[in-house]
């Protein structure tokens, strides 16, 4: 699994950075460095892009790995010249960003370098496509191990569209018609009966509509979630 | 009857019924859609109101709806899933049964990405086929999608769209049985110019039994020039137009009329194609041309039931 980011646009960073004169920079060592988005060399490339535009650079580094628990120790390390900084520009995921926010415990800004694009894979030698919406009820089984809500334009559960034309989407011809992919899988392993069952309307409840996704990870018992809350709190509008 | 409509009438009885299509325009006027029901009114069975089509804005479809049924037309209200979430489908249903709409059209719709606002989100809360089961719930149980109970009748004739030129062909039959058992009453399909082929899905349809299920109307679209045809054949998804009828073009003195005579072949064609039980013409802004067609296709005066 790997997150998958894009440099925003140098504009934007300079308008985060507007009013700082000094700025530290913070690159990940893992997916931003395997996208060449938030390695060394995309570090330093913006730390010569800040300094051409008057600011100053009071430092850099890059995290092993920004969205863990060990960026608090990497901060520490890097405390002088993060001190010396008026804010941090983060060139990693968004997860990385928001760990080093909460670590830095609201002392100075810290600003995206990055926009967050998908959790992909890599399905051919640097090609990487999103295969999964983090839905939390996962269709996979009866979908042929073929995500719809994510790799059809549309989000279908029922099968292609009007749209699906020699294995493509209607939206562009570079992007493969995924129930096409389906159809192809079921038929060559015999199950394409199970196409003829309607799948049921999705539960957003449990994804990306229900409000923040929390749990509780208990060492001995998994996973702990927080208890429902009772119907009649549901029913107020 | 479900709807007790005149589309229902004209289906159950085992006429051949003519539908077609009226967009609602990109602005507030109600006298563009009384202009076209004026033109459909006497050789339509029903009109389909498109819902923003091609992911265009335009006037509701419920709001078109009601003007073509006060200019004297029986609308078929166009649904589709891409801008509205389960909440606002279910609204709006009870909205249009209120005002005097039994026809309904359940449609993915066109990606927005088509459209003039690409950048929306699209909603795809629900899909059309879990749409069409939604409406049949509805009207048969008189619940609600969450099983909450409707207040008063909620009589729907239910309709969905088919593409018997898209892909994988093999499963496009299959679709179309997904959607009749979701609930569906008739169907009206793509335009036809590849008539061999969807003579070939119409038969799988029938080995199944499908047409003693669901009442399949074919759709055709006028051709008004070689371009259109040619425009057609390469950019519209989803739509299959064999050379032959473009070579009929460019050898043709007169294209426009050369596109209606096509269109009548065509239309001779279908009737005899076993399981078509009408045609659904869809002159996309050539709204004029279609009762000289029905006319000359031999298909007036449209039957009063």
């Amino acid at each position: 699994m790997k997150t998958i980011t894009e440099q925003k646009p140098i504009e934007e960073i300079m308008q985060y950075v507007d009013k700082c004169r000094w700025v530290h920079i913070i690159g990940c060592g893992t997916c931003a460095t395997l996208c060449h988005t938030g390695g060394k060399s995309e570090v330093m490339e913006l730390q010569r892009q800040l300094e051409a535009a008057g600011k100053k650079v009071s430092g850099w580094m890059v995290i092993p790995t920004a969205c863990d628990e060990l960026t608090a120790d990497a901060l520490r390390e890097e405390a002088e010249a993060i001190d010396k900084a008026d804010c941090i520009v983060a060139m990693t995921c968004a997860i990385g960003v928001q760990n080093i926010a909460i670590h830095m415990k609201d002392v100075k800004p810290v600003y995206p370098g990055l926009n967050t694009m998908f959790i992909g894979i890599e399905d051919r030698p640097g090609h990487f496509t999103e295969v999964c919406l983090q839905c939390a009820s996962c269709v996979l089984g009866r979908t042929a191990c073929v995500c719809p809500l994510v790799r059809c334009a549309k989000s279908l559960l029922n099968g292609p569209c009007g749209g699906s034309s020699g294995g493509r989407c209607e939206i562009s011809p570079d992007v493969p018609c995924a129930w096409q992919i389906i159809y192809d899988r079921l038929v060559a392993t015999g199950r394409l009966d199970e196409m003829e069952a309607i799948e049921p309307v999705k539960d957003w409840s449990v994804s990306v509509s229900g409000g923040p996704r929390m749990v509780d990870v208990d060492a001995e018992c998994g996973i702990v979630r927080p208890k429902a809350e009772p119907e009649a709190a549901a029913t107020k509008g | 009857m479900k709807a007790g409509t005149n589309l229902e009438k004209i289906l159950e009885s085992g006429k051949f019924a003519v539908t077609a299509e009226a967009g609602p325009p990109k602005g507030t006027s109600a006298a563009v859609i009384q202009r076209k029901a004026e033109m459909l009114r006497h050789c339509c069975d029903a009109v389909n109101i498109t819902d923003n089509q091609t992911a265009i804005v335009r006037m509701s479809s419920l709001a078109g709806c009601v003007i073509a049924r006060q200019a004297g037309v029986e609308p078929v209200m166009q649904m589709v899933v891409r801008d509205r979430n389960r909440l606002a489908l279910q609204a709006d249903i009870l909205g249009a049964i209120a005002l005097g709409v039994g026809n309904f059209l359940c449609l993915s719709g066109d990606h927005q990405k088509f459209g003039n606002h690409p950048q929306a989100k699209g909603v795809f809360d629900i899909d059309s086929i879990q749409l069409i089961q939604m409406m049949k719930q509805m009207r048969d149980e008189k619940k609600f999608l969450n099983g909450d109970e409707i207040s008063g009748d909620v009589p729907m004739y239910i309709g969905a769209a088919a593409n018997p030129f898209a892909d994988p062909f093999e499963y496009r039959v299959k679709r179309l049985a997904k959607k009749v058992k979701a609930g569906v009453d008739f169907i009206q399909t793509q335009a036809v110019y590849d008539v061999p082929r969807f003579a070939r899905y119409m038969k799988m349809a029938c080995d199944m039994g499908l047409d003693k299920k669901v009442h399949v109307l074919a759709g055709v679209i006028p051709i008004r020039s070689l371009g259109m045809a040619r425009y057609m054949r390469d950019y519209v998804s989803g739509v299959t137009v064999p050379d032959e009828i473009i070579t009929r073009l460019e050898k043709a003195e007169k294209a426009k009329e050369e596109g209606v005579k096509i269109i009548l072949d065509i239309i001779e064609q279908l009737k005899e194609i076993p399981g078509v039980h009408g045609i659904h013409i869809m002159a996309v802004g050539w709204e004029d041309i279609v009762q000289e067609m029905v006319e000359k296709a031999g298909l007036m005066p449209r039957p009063v039931l």
